[in-house]
């Protein structure tokens, strides 16, 4: 089959690729440049029958669709994200696709993780945590409703120096040991090298319906120092999967990779103590029962609109508020 | 009724080019005896082409510098062993084991799943091809005519019923006391000489009277061959006509799979071992897949050079008793061992799989990371691997079901992040019946179904959001600010974000445990909101009531 590459638009110069036979034989009937001026019309940039055939046989063009025959994609499958707010926020968490939710601390981002992963344990999916700062706590994940024996924990910092939490809370812990302990940057760039090359092998080894990693803990000047090839490679990786791929972090650092961007924010903590607020309640009157925590979708890549700033608040209950 | 022989050639040569394939293109001798006797016991065909021949002592034979010598190896000639007899197993129940390197096999009611007896013929060469072994195959309608067609033919050989006579006669007389050499090679050396001398003697007989081929021991008159040699002439006279027939004597071939190589030189590095490794695993998979069998444990016990100025004594090196308090179940490797026994000490490694697996190159790069996390130590010289045989697992698929790791990338996966992060850092959690603070403990992490009664809670239990609590590991030392007994600031000098007034705090929640043993443990809890120059944290502050220190646990989040 032959091409012709001619133009249409002479104050545009825009080629346009024919590859019908018939529309070929068209363009070569057309009049030349010189017989156009003589009727007045503006001259059209006519292309030799000879040349059609150069794009076309040029084989470093072999295979490569031309932009406007290029197929439209379809939009990811979404899924619950285990909060019917945030669902109606964003639609839900994209499979195949990055996910960044951000904010500071105590705004709420382990809430939201931990309801994600439940909600896909429920669906019957396996989990992955890839814990950068080895701050996943065991009772909270069992609250959540996450099932334990489908969720998979990838603790970093390992093979470096570390303590144990009993050691810390024995009775002689007074007088704190001299340990022989790096510099935490150090310590940071060990977990975040960690997390990634973990993150690597389970994006390679697939069948994960969520991958999430927690960078919540990590200083954001380390974070950020990820190269952003990095997280074209992540959603490379996690394209065309059923794998939901969900980062943590305090601020956004994928760039353009994520498809999906929530920010994270605290409002209040929910505190019960007497009604008769007169008097302050001592301590032991007061109870945490709940966090209202606020989200708002910075960037949605899932739309093909711009996507208008807009947030909700939705509260998070203790394990013990009932 | 059709009988199938295995036969395997030289099968001492054979054992060994089993263990070194690549000594198939060259000149090998096997040597045997005591130094400095040692003597040539078998050659392969083109060592008998360059005047290498048994008997000869290995001082002569090293003058021929093309030749290559190796030791006669009981250990690899009981595994070679066995391989055959897995060889016959996979194709028939019934196998009589009649010598080392013979193996009979009943193959009647076989050809409605193997074939036709010549297409049966040629896969039974292949499978003992695929396990090493160039064999001889014969099939024919008893089983001493098939057993005298494989050590005489090479190849695959088919008798038609009927024809054993006309078929077997162009063979030597030596193949009727072919037998006697290879069978005895499990009784005693006395018997072992004995039958060696009796059937020299008769050969010299034959031999006396012109009698070289089975044609002419056939021809022979009955009575007049049984005056002169007895009952055992007449059976020989009926082996060489093909009509002899009796009935098999089945054995089990027990399910061990093992392999061993001994090494020449000592082994460093891990790299060379690695390659023996494949070997030996491709060796032992080929084993079990032609007895439809997978593992689930593979054991590799390595014999090492016991060095001078190395501590003799016993050493556990990994994840030892901790693993068994907290991470037992969670590991897929037992501890490594060394161990002791008179000069050459022993390192042992398992593998322990979660599944039923038979992929020689996964169970080789399990090995090699675990090896590379719990090195030997001293030289190799010995490798042995052992396989725990289990029955393939069966799995039904379904369209519908949510996507779940493959088993074999999962594991493999799975042990390249364990080296990254350390063994007992990745895995699933299992929550322990305490209050302690970390009551928790790692498990291996292997996907299973979820129950019926998990998935009827799980729906129930769809609700809002449960607030999560980010723990800090090791905790926070903490200084507190008490008035009046009431938290006014916390100071956090490792985490500047844990530091500020308290806004609001919640408790404190009194707990304690475990008084009765030696980590007895109280403590108690705030949920205080510091509020810093940046934003509110909401954060667990603990006071440990035994030692007296303060710490920030964690953060809500």
């Amino acid at each position: 089959m032959s091409s012709a590459v001619v133009s249409t638009s002479a104050a545009q110069g825009s080629p346009f690729v024919f590859e019908m036979e018939e529309e070929v034989a068209e363009v070569c009937a057309q009049p030349s440049g010189a017989e156009l001026f003589s009727e007045g019309r503006p001259p059209q940039r006519v292309v030799p029958a000879i040349f059609s055939g150069v794009f076309s046989q040029d084989a470093r063009l072999a295979g490569v669709t031309s932009a406007s025959r290029l197929a439209v994609r379809s939009s990811p499958q979404m899924v619950s994200s285990g909060i019917a707010a945030m669902d109606a926020l964003t639609g839900g968490l994209p499979r195949g696709c990055l996910t960044e939710i951000f904010g500071p601390a105590s705004s709420g981002r382990t809430t939201v993780l931990l309801a994600a992963m439940a909600a896909a344990t429920r669906r019957g999916e396996f989990c992955v945590v890839v814990d950068a700062s080895d701050a996943l706590d065991p009772l909270s994940v069992a609250a959540a409703g996450v099932e334990l024996n489908r969720l998979l924990w990838v603790r970093c910092g390992g093979n470096s120096q570390q303590r144990h939490f009993s050691a810390v809370y024995s009775a002689d812990s007074g007088t704190e040991k001299k340990q022989n302990v790096k510099s935490e940057p150090y310590h940071d760039e060990h977990r975040l090298e960690q997390l990634l090359r973990a993150a690597d092998l389970l994006l390679e080894s697939g069948g994960f319906g969520l991958i999430a990693l927690d960078l919540g803990d990590l200083p954001p000047q380390a974070v950020c120092r990820i190269p952003l090839t990095t997280w074209f490679r992540f959603r490379r990786a996690v394209e065309h999967t059923p794998t939901v791929l969900l980062a943590v972090e305090r601020q956004s650092i994928a760039g353009s990779c994520s498809s999906l961007l929530i920010q994270l924010g605290t409002q209040e903590h929910g505190m019960k103590q007497p009604a008769d607020s007169r008097f302050p309640a001592p301590a032991h009157a007061q109870l945490l029962t709940d966090l209202e925590i606020t989200a708002e979708l910075v960037q949605s890549r899932l739309k093909r609109k711009p996507v208008r700033s807009s947030g909700i608040t939705f509260a998070s209950k203790t394990a013990w508020a009932g | 009724m059709p009988f199938a022989c295995i036969f395997v050639p030289n099968f001492p040569v054979a054992a060994v080019f089993r263990a070194e394939p690549e000594l198939r293109a060259r000149v090998v001798a096997i040597f045997d005896g005591k130094s400095p006797l040692e003597k040539v016991f078998f050659v392969n065909e083109s060592a008998g082409r360059m005047g290498i021949t048994p008997g000869m002592t290995k001082a002569q034979a090293e003058l021929c510098t093309e030749l290559t010598l190796r030791p006669r190896s009981p250990l690899q000639e009981s595994v070679a062993h066995a391989a055959l007899l897995d060889c016959a197993q996979s194709f028939s129940p019934c196998v009589e084991d009649a010598a080392a390197d013979t193996a009979i096999l009943d193959l009647a009611g076989m050809e409605s799943l193997f074939g036709t007896l010549p297409e049966m013929a040629r896969a039974i060469s292949r499978r003992a091809t695929s396990l090493g072994l160039e064999a001889n195959v014969a099939v024919a309608s008893n089983p001493d005519a098939a057993a005298l067609a494989a050590r005489g033919f090479s190849g695959v050989t088919m008798i038609p019923p009927g024809k054993e006579g006309e078929s077997l006669e162009s063979l030597p007389v030596e193949v009727l006391f072919a037998d006697r050499w290879e069978g005895m090679e499990r009784e005693g050396k006395k018997k072992e000489d004995e039958r060696k001398k009796e059937s020299a003697r008769l050969l010299a007989t034959l031999e006396r009277w012109g009698i070289r081929h089975l044609r002419a021991l056939a021809a022979l008159p009955e009575v007049a061959l049984s005056e002169r040699l007895g009952q055992e002439g007449l059976r020989w006279q009926q082996l060489a006509r093909g009509g002899a027939s009796r009935t098999l004597i089945p054995v089990e071939a027990p399910a061990v799979f093992e392999e061993a190589v001994e090494l020449e030189y000592p082994i460093v590095l891990l790299e060379p071992l690695a390659f023996l490794l494949h070997r030996l695993l491709e060796q032992i998979c080929a084993r079990l897949a032609s007895r439809a069998l997978t593992t689930q444990e593979l054991r590799l016990t390595l014999e090492l050079q016991n060095l001078a100025g190395t501590n003799p004594l016993c050493e556990t090196a990994g994840i030892s008793s901790e693993s068994d308090a907290l991470h037992s179940a969670a590991q897929s490797q037992l501890p490594a061992q060394h161990f002791v026994s008179g000069r050459q000490s022993k390192f042992c490694r398992t593998l322990r799989l979660p599944l039923p697996m038979l992929d020689p190159k996964l169970f080789l790069k399990l090995l090699q990371l675990d090896l590379n996390a719990h090195p030997p130590g001293p030289p190799i010289i010995k490798i042995h691997l052992a396989a725990e045989p289990a029955r393939p697992r069966s799995a039904q698929g379904g369209l519908f079901l949510p996507p779940s790791p493959e088993p074999e990338k999962l594991e493999l996966t799975l042990a390249r992040i364990a080296g990254l992060v350390g063994e007992a850092r990745v895995g699933s959690l299992e929550l322990l019946d305490t209050y302690r603070a970390e009551g928790f403990r790692m498990r291996r992490f292997v996907p299973g179904a979820i129950s019926e009664t998990n998935r009827q809670k799980a729906s129930v239990e769809e609700k809002s959001a449960v607030a999560a609590l980010r723990m800090f590991r090791p905790p926070l030392r903490a200084i507190v600010t008490l008035e009046n007994g009431e938290l006014v600031r916390v100071v956090c000098s490792k985490k500047k974000e844990m530091q500020g007034s308290v806004l609001w705090k919640a408790g404190p929640w009194r707990s304690s445990g475990d008084w009765w043993e030696r980590e007895a443990w109280a403590r108690d809890e705030w949920d205080i909101v510091l509020q810093n120059a940046d934003s509110a944290v909401l954060c667990r502050l603990v006071h440990d009531l035994l030692g007296g220190s303060w710490f920030v646990e964690g953060s809500y989040d």
